[in-house]
């Protein structure tokens, strides 16, 4: 099969990390990534499929990864050599076509389900991510055994597998991941603020993951206010159309919070401010700026995959402030007490805003660099989205 | 003799003509044979003695009796005065409002009073500083009088200092100070730079409430102010005027002191900026190459130190005191002498250089709210009979127009550019959606009370104020500005003059007829 492919090669990924600021599409080319012909990965059991990717979205992981700038936490939670790739659409052998949950859960890896019916992102153990049959991987896209989206084939377990309908464009299940990502956010945010009837949500970034939660803040908390921070012209249009109260440019978000929360300002902190904050950057000015602008015991959801952070946490201490992640998606409680899988309320969801408005291009996976480069640089570039596109590859 | 105002029909033999653009200015070629130029009467002749001729005034009121027999001791007397955006620039030291007001407390100490309090009628303004008030008033009187907390500032917030007068019968409430309301006598010392100042306005306005302002600064009073300049078709004016009928009824007895001033705007370094540019000599040329040349060098917070630091050689040309609205009708019409120029007919295309300063960035920054007002809103409504420009025409402005605001001063400015003008820029829409909360903002509200900032609401009655104009053009374009900032605004931008006359042809077609009001220094055009 054609894959893209990681290699635990140290000096290419310094290498990679060291020109990354200057330009991706040479970081791609000298790094860790390769183009290959391989052959595909092994099924493990009767309850796995193989699976014909259509469209792979590259993701922020995806890019940090390649760039070099992932966290050595990852370190022992993945397995080299792998193909990245986790926002997958793709035919299976029947030709039915699916969406693929990347999580590689416990019934992936035939470990007891945390709860009945469970969700392979649920569980409060995350031992059977590094434990046989499979190598270590916390999901397709960084697992040695099951391959990843940006290839011509990878295997999936049936837990991951949610089949789309026929009129379910590819442009828009291909963004069904992201969405998903937005509604465990979101609703992270939302049972923060469930005592108030009109909460106010601040959106720091209005890439792929902040839209999606923005869209899910809308759907889920109708009477909110949501100001968004956005940098680009195209993620403020799209703030807009996906629910966004306000959008403003992200050195003014302070102030409009302000402005919405009716509070003061004591030196460099509103006196109250956001009941939650949705950090969709994920660095240490998006991090000290989210605290700065959340209300006291207000809660911060770290959606944007940080790494190392140097911020001054004082203001977190006194403030009581919730820092939360917000990794993946599983099983949800909604607002009115009933649980769902996000995934299948991410299709859901993904059908009323039109995600494909979010697919700004695509590439085949010959142009790796320039799909890799156009990612990097998609704000700038007036893109959202970028993914490969394997419709037309030839050893389908 | 000062001449009278004065219409220039250009042609091939016309010079450039200059134009303002924020703190600096630029010599612009306008199309022969169909534009003309409107030049400002010079200044009239200052009072010779400024003294006495105050002291006649209140020993010689209009409709009223003299000054010294209103006061008596035990009384509660009030002193209001006219806050930093009048005149403009700022005058020369002694202000006329130092002279007029230690005229009056001479007249209060002679008869014995000596329960005194000044306070300055900012309405929603901002709080003046220590210097700004010793520059206004003299130290004499700021050191008599503000350590003893007898001379403040006007605080539209503070609710337990405010007294509701009554309810006109259109529904507009009237709250003023309580203070002044309480007062067994109030006087008002005004400047009456432009004839939309003083009278009612004075007390209804300068001493009220957000409750009593938002009754006549709304987009439906402005659009419906043909102009705020002529009182018999200004919606403005007549709201300040029932008002005033409520404050004569329930309010206290107001003594008017009306001052006019002449248009003597520049100081001698710049004096070619008031001067008809045919008439410039060598000197003034080389005064014109050297300034702009050596501005353009220049850093732009000192650009705005030169230009805040003028002061203006404008002197009083006439003071009147008495009954409010007898008053002011002596004031307008002194107000229109000076001012007043007759133009024949209307134009396609209005261009207007916006200078450095309106009344409300002195000693502060012309942010692009205050460009906007200060062209549409101040600029566009300096008329009579009908506006200069055609309704369907093209207004085209020069200056700088950068994304920059003064922090302390305009903060919600800020937040009304960031978070009102990205939603819309129609006056009624955004009046509907937005003014509420800018208005009852509690940061706002503080940094008012305690700081130097404009109230909250404060940017909405900027934009309110050039919504007339929004109404009556096709097109504004701006020059020389920056262009996202511009467009934020709602209007067009352009790099050149030409530019901006080839930008416009899409409304006005390819030979328009082009007017350029050559102001500062202020006039009025009486469209016939």
């Amino acid at each position: 099969m054609k894959a893209l492919r990681v290699d635990r090669s140290t000096g290419r990924f310094m290498l990679a990390r060291l020109v990354s600021g200057i330009d991706t599409g040479t970081a791609a080319k000298i790094g860790p990534l390769t183009l290959t012909n391989c052959e595909p990965p092994e099924l493990v059991n009767n309850e796995w499929q193989r699976v014909h990717p259509l469209l792979t979205g590259i993701c922020g992981s995806d890019l940090a990864t390649v760039e070099g700038h992932a966290s050595t936490y990852f370190e022992h939670w993945v397995s080299f050599p792998f193909v990245p790739g986790h926002e997958i659409v793709g035919t299976l052998d029947s030709g039915e076509r699916v969406v693929i949950e990347p999580v590689l859960g416990h019934a992936a890896r035939g470990a007891e389900l945390p709860f009945p019916d469970a969700a392979p992102g649920d569980g409060d153990d995350y031992a059977h991510l590094a434990m046989p049959p499979l190598e270590p991987g916390i999901q397709i896209g960084f697992c040695n055994s099951t391959g990843g989206g940006w290839a011509t084939e990878l295997i999936a377990h049936a837990s991951q597998i949610h089949t789309i309908a026929s009129d379910m464009p590819d442009e828009r299940a291909v963004l069904v991941g992201p969405v998903a990502g937005g509604i465990h956010a979101a609703l992270l945010a939302i049972s923060h603020a469930s005592t108030t009837e009109t909460p106010l949500f601040a959106v720091l970034g209005a890439g792929t993951m902040g839209l999606s939660a923005i869209a899910a803040l809308r759907k889920y908390s109708p009477q909110a206010t949501i100001i968004v921070g956005a940098r680009y012209p195209a993620q403020m249009r799209l703030a807009k159309t996906f629910g966004a109260t306000s959008v403003v440019k992200p050195d003014e978000l302070m102030r409009a919070v302000r402005h919405a929360a009716g509070c003061h300002v004591v030196g460099d902190y509103l006196s109250s401010g956001a009941h939650v904050t949705i950090d969709a950057v994920g660095n240490s000015d998006s991090i000290a700026l989210s605290l700065r602008m959340t209300r006291p015991r207000g809660r911060i959801v770290l959606m944007g995959m940080p790494s190392e952070v140097t911020t001054d946490l004082t203001g977190l201490w006194h403030r009581e402030t919730q820092l939360m992640g917000a990794y993946t998606y599983g099983t949800e409680t909604l607002p009115n007490g009933t649980k769902q899988r996000t995934f299948l309320m991410a299709i859901e969801l993904a059908n009323e805003i039109r995600a494909e408005q979010m697919l700004s291009a695509t590439y085949p996976l010959s142009e790796y660099q320039q799909a890799l480069r156009h990612a990097s640089e998609a704000g700038a570039r007036g893109a959202i989205k970028v993914a490969f596109d394997m419709r037309q590859e030839k050893l389908r | 003799m000062p001449r009278p105002g004065f219409v220039l029909d250009v042609d091939r033999s016309t010079p450039p003509i200059l134009f303002w653009r924020g703190e600096n200015y630029s010599l612009e070629k306008l199309p022969a044979d169909r534009s003309r130029v409107i030049y400002a009467p010079e200044p009239e002749a200052p009072i010779d003695d400024i003294d006495a001729a105050i002291r006649h005034a209140l020993l010689n009121p209009i409709e009223m009796d003299p000054l010294p027999t209103l006061l008596f001791p035990g009384m509660k007397l009030t002193i209001a005065f006219d806050d930093i955006s009048l005149p403009l620039p700022k005058m020369t030291r002694p202000d006329i409002r130092q002279r007029v007001i230690e005229s009056v407390l001479d007249l209060a100490a002679e008869a014995g009073v000596d329960d005194v309090h000044i306070i300055a009628a900012l309405a929603l303004h901002r709080r003046m500083t220590e210097d700004e008030l010793r520059h206004m008033l003299g130290d004499r009187v700021y050191d008599a009088f503000a350590p003893r907390g007898m001379l403040y500032q006007h605080d539209a917030e503070d609710q337990d200092n405010l007294a509701l007068l009554g309810e006109t019968p259109h529904g507009e409430e009237v709250e003023i100070n309580k203070r002044a309301a309480e007062s067994d006598l109030l006087v008002y010392v005004n400047i009456n730079l432009v004839a939309m100042d003083g009278g009612w306005k004075s007390t209804a306005t300068g001493l009220s409430s957000y409750r009593s302002l938002r009754h006549h600064h709304n987009t439906h009073t402005m659009e419906n102010s043909r102009s705020f300049m002529d009182q018999h078709k200004s919606e403005l004016h007549k709201s300040n005027w029932r008002m005033g009928e409520i404050m004569k009824k329930h309010g206290p007895k107001i003594f008017q002191i009306e001052t006019t001033v002449n248009n003597d705007t520049f100081p001698s370094a710049f004096d070619f900026l008031g001067k008809r540019e045919w008439e410039w000599n060598a000197r003034d040329r080389a005064k014109f190459v050297a300034s702009s040349a050596a501005l353009n060098r220049t850093p732009a917070r000192m650009r705005r130190n030169i230009f805040q630091s003028i002061e203006a050689p404008h002197q009083m040309t006439s003071i009147q005191a008495g009954e409010v609205e007898a008053v002011h009708k002596v004031t307008t019409a002194n107000v229109y002498r000076q001012q007043l120029v007759e133009v024949q007919g209307q134009t396609d295309i209005l261009t207007m250089g916006i200078p450095f300063i309106c009344p409300y960035n002195v000693n502060s920054i012309m942010n692009p709210i205050l460009v906007m007002c200060t062209g549409l809103g101040y600029f566009f409504n300096l008329y009579r009979n009908k506006p200069l420009v055609r309704e369907g025409g093209v207004i085209i402005m020069t200056h700088p127009t950068t994304n920059e605001f003064h922090p302390v001063h305009h903060p919600s400015y800020i937040d009304f550019f960031e978070q009102v003008l990205t939603e819309t820029t129609v006056p009624s829409e955004l009046e509907a959606r937005f003014e509420k909360k800018f208005a009852e903002d509690e940061w706002y509200k503080h940094l008012y009370r305690t700081g130097n900032a404009y109230h909250g609401v404060h940017p909405f009655y900027m934009w309110y104020w050039g919504s007339h104009a929004l109404q009556h053009c096709g097109k504004v374009i701006i020059v020389g500005g920056d262009a996202p900032t511009i467009r934020r605004l709602g209007f067009t931008p352009a790099s050149t003059f030409n530019d901006a006359l080839e930008i416009a042809s899409d409304v006005v077609g390819r030979s328009p007829t082009i007017t350029h009001f050559h102001t500062p220094p202020i006039m009025i055009a009486d469209v016939k």
